[in-house]
């Protein structure tokens, strides 16, 4: 009889929080699905979505899908692609689809736009032999292979081309030649530099942060104060601080000379030590904060214990000091590197021509070439071996057993 | 339900904000966006202050580093902060196709007044730049480098070469210093043939270079010692010459010429406006204004023409700086763009 008088208030008081829960997170759910989500999805979306021919050929592009791509096609097809290519021409759409097949077969936008010029003239007729009049490249199946790929509505295009790879006119995954073969090296180079970077900065900011934690505030807080600093500079002014203090003639080699601890100066930039050295000063604030405030909740007591029961200070540290501060290197290391994968200005500031990093090619597609379905595709691969790399570790390291 | 009112009330706040924030927009005055730095200092003094003071109309500021991929976002987004922006001839072509810019009202600006590559439908041209070779005068008291092929010898004149991090110019350049004459260099370069032979070339001189992705680099390249000479337009040696006293030189021989141009961004809310400024920006007085601080070259014949001495040496309205060079192929670099940047990276970091 009592439960039965207490149940219902009990979880009529849980509905009324769980709607004000709700009600008050609904603006902050909103925003981010309007602001973040939405948008990020909508660009991925083009990694694998096809919108150029469909909007700019219809009819072509629904017989160029029931077209089964072996030889040449029949003339209906190549009638109903000359018809489409005229009335685009007409609409003012036409850059578009010749865009598009340049990106799949350079050379593809003059051939669209010298076609179209020369059909003008007799829009009527147009046949196979005709177009191959106005050039060879329409007797050759790659032409049309390219055409049949971007007919949509879906594609593989650009997520093979992320991976240095491409179907070829039967239809088979084949590499792109090694002189092009760029996008998985690069990938692979933007990992290897997000790790160095991240160790370098544990390795720097594990002292320091411990220092933060354990001196008294009075000290502790100025100090604090020069590793937020940084936080209000730009990173352009921070990264083209390195370069004065690295050229050739700069202050570090100057100094290495004139203590004799070289007899020549130092390559230190425009190369990957450059970039090492940038940003990790860039992102090691990110690093200091997480771990101070780990540290800051430890015990010294604590470390004290462990010493007083007979552990040298190294077992002492190590068992009882690392242990209670992994969450703070956790998430230091996830911050700074997840940062140093999207780093992009740094490293074509002060590094060469071999460490670019996967960001500044995306920035590439999507401000110079417009070619936004091979920037998604990029996204795509970078946000796929992240999510890759992390559940790896996940699997790896048992987040239970690093706290316990 | 008082609760779900609240959220409600949150949401429509929201609303009311976006919203408010886009009649700002509709308030805010004439927008123009330059490349920052220097260049954008110089416009404010030549461009900007003296068309308010001349018209009373308020002038706001911006600035970018190009890509037609930002105004593209602009224009699907529906925003429309911008009204004029200073930009490249790629972008302008792309951006013109795909509908991104006002078409440029040619009978009002007045067409038969500008030199030949200076008329778009899309834009007026803005400058005649060049990219060239730049080196400290005193480090060569001999005679510094007369062409590309002397910019290849390290033999003469030893040092470390600055290049642009892309393979628009660089490519080109090593056509020109392997002998090809500049009126065949795109026609080589579209073929097979012809870009590995650009390669080959700069395989020759690529433990020399040091790459730059940033115009402003070049001053404290050279500065520094850095590098002996580099790729360059001739504005940014000849301010570093005014204001820090140094002897940097050029040499035109085989320079690339490209137009940078004012566009109207589509749906601009201030399109009369915007078209009055471009006419102000472009008059022979205000190009002049301009050049006499960024020596540059001008698009308006009357400004050509009526340039002092001094400042034709600088720039290429003077002839003698023409000699063999090549205007940048915009609709090359719009076909081959992807396929060549995805190579010369694949070759530059091996």
């Amino acid at each position: 009889m009592q439960a039965a008088l207490t149940g219902p208030r009990t979880s009529q008081i849980d509905a009324r929080y769980r709607l004000w829960t709700l009600a008050l997170l609904a603006p902050a759910a909103l925003f981010l699905l309007l602001n973040f989500a939405i948008p990020i999805l909508t660009m991925l979306w083009r990694g694998v979505s096809e919108p150029e021919l469909i909007s700019t050929w219809p009819r072509a592009t629904r017989a160029l899908r029931q077209w089964n791509g072996i030889g040449l096609p029949d003339e209906t097809l190549v009638a109903q692609v000359g018809a489409d290519l005229l009335s685009s021409q007409e609409a003012g759409t036409l850059s578009r689809a010749a865009n598009r097949l340049n990106f799949a077969v350079v050379g593809s936008r003059s051939l669209i736009f010298a076609t179209a010029a020369a059909l003008k003239s007799n829009p009527k007729a147009i046949t196979l032999e005709r177009l191959i009049n106005i050039d060879p490249r329409w007797g050759q199946r790659e032409t049309w292979s390219a055409l049949r790929h971007a007919a949509g509505p879906f594609t593989s295009f650009y997520l093979l081309a992320a991976c240095d790879r491409y179907l070829d006119a039967d239809g088979h995954i084949v590499s792109v030649p090694a002189d092009r073969s760029v996008f998985i090296d690069v990938l692979m180079r933007t990992f290897k530099i997000s790790v160095v970077v991240t160790i370098l900065s544990l390795v720097l900011g594990y002292p320091v942060a411990y220092l933060l934690a354990s001196l008294p505030e009075k000290l502790s807080n100025p100090l604090m104060l020069l590793v937020i600093l940084p936080f209000w500079t730009s990173v352009l002014v921070r990264t083209t601080a390195w370069t004065v203090l690295l050229q050739t003639h700069g202050v570090v080699n100057k100094t290495l000379l004139a203590l004799g601890l070289a007899h020549s100066p130092l390559p230190l930039l425009y190369n990957r030590v450059g970039v090492y050295v940038a940003m990790t000063h860039v992102l090691l604030p990110f690093m200091i904060l997480p771990l101070f405030g780990v540290m800051k909740r430890i015990s010294p007591e604590a470390v004290r214990a462990a010493r007083s029961l007979g552990a040298n200070p190294f077992t002492a540290f190590r068992k009882v000091y690392l242990r209670q501060s992994m969450p703070g290197i956790i998430a230091g290391s996830a911050v700074v590197f997840t940062l140093a994968l999207g780093f992009y200005v740094t490293p074509a500031l002060v590094g060469g021509g071999a460490d670019q990093m996967l960001t500044s090619f995306i920035a590439f597609y999507i401000n110079q070439s417009l070619n936004w379905g091979m920037a998604a595709a990029l996204s795509l691969l970078l946000l796929g071996s992240l999510l890759a790399v992390l559940l790896a570790a996940r699997l790896v390291v048992k987040p239970a057993e690093v706290l316990g | 339900m008082i609760h779900l009112k609240g959220g409600l009330g949150w949401i429509g706040g929201a609303l009311l904000l976006t919203l408010s924030g886009c009649q700002r927009e509709q308030a805010r005055p004439l927008t123009v966006v330059g490349w920052g730095g220097s260049s954008q200092q110089a416009e404010e003094q030549a461009y900007f202050r003296p068309f308010s003071a001349a018209t009373g109309i308020a002038l706001r500021q911006d600035s970018w580093h190009g890509g037609v991929g930002v105004i593209r976002t602009k224009v699907q987004g529906g925003d429309t902060s911008w009204d004029v922006v200073e930009i490249e001839s790629e972008d302008l072509m792309l951006g013109c196709e795909e509908k991104l810019f006002e078409p440029i009202d040619w009978a009002a600006i007045g067409g038969e007044g500008f030199v030949a590559g200076a008329r778009h439908d899309c834009g007026v041209g803005a400058v005649l730049w060049s990219y060239l070779i730049g080196y400290d005068g005193d480090r060569f008291a001999q005679g510094g480098p007369v062409s590309w092929a002397d910019f290849w010898n390290t033999a003469r004149f030893p040092g470390k070469r600055g290049l642009r991090k892309t393979p628009k110019y660089t490519l080109e350049i090593a056509l020109l210093a392997d002998g090809v004459p500049a009126r065949e260099v795109y026609a080589t370069l579209r073929t097979a043939a012809g870009v590995n032979r650009a390669f080959r070339k700069l395989d020759e001189l690529k433990p020399q270079i040091v790459w730059w992705t940033s115009i402003s680099q070049v001053p404290d390249l050279l500065a520094s010692r850095e590098v002996a000479m580099s790729v360059t337009s001739p504005g940014r040696l000849v301010v570093a010459n005014r204001t820090d006293r140094r002897h940097f030189k050029t040499s035109w021989d085989g320079n690339i010429y490209a137009v940078d141009y004012w566009a109207i961004v589509r749906h601009s809310p201030r399109k009369a406006q915007a078209l009055q400024f471009i006419q102000y920006a472009t008059r022979a007085d205000s190009q002049l204004r301009f050049a006499a601080l960024i020596p540059t070259g001008v698009t308006n014949k009357t400004a050509a023409s009526a340039a002092p001495p001094a400042l034709r040496e600088e720039t290429p309205s003077d002839p003698r700086n023409m000699t063999n060079s090549l205007a940048l192929d915009t609709a090359f670099w719009v076909e081959y763009g992807d396929q060549l940047t995805q190579r010369f990276n694949a070759w530059v970091a091996r």
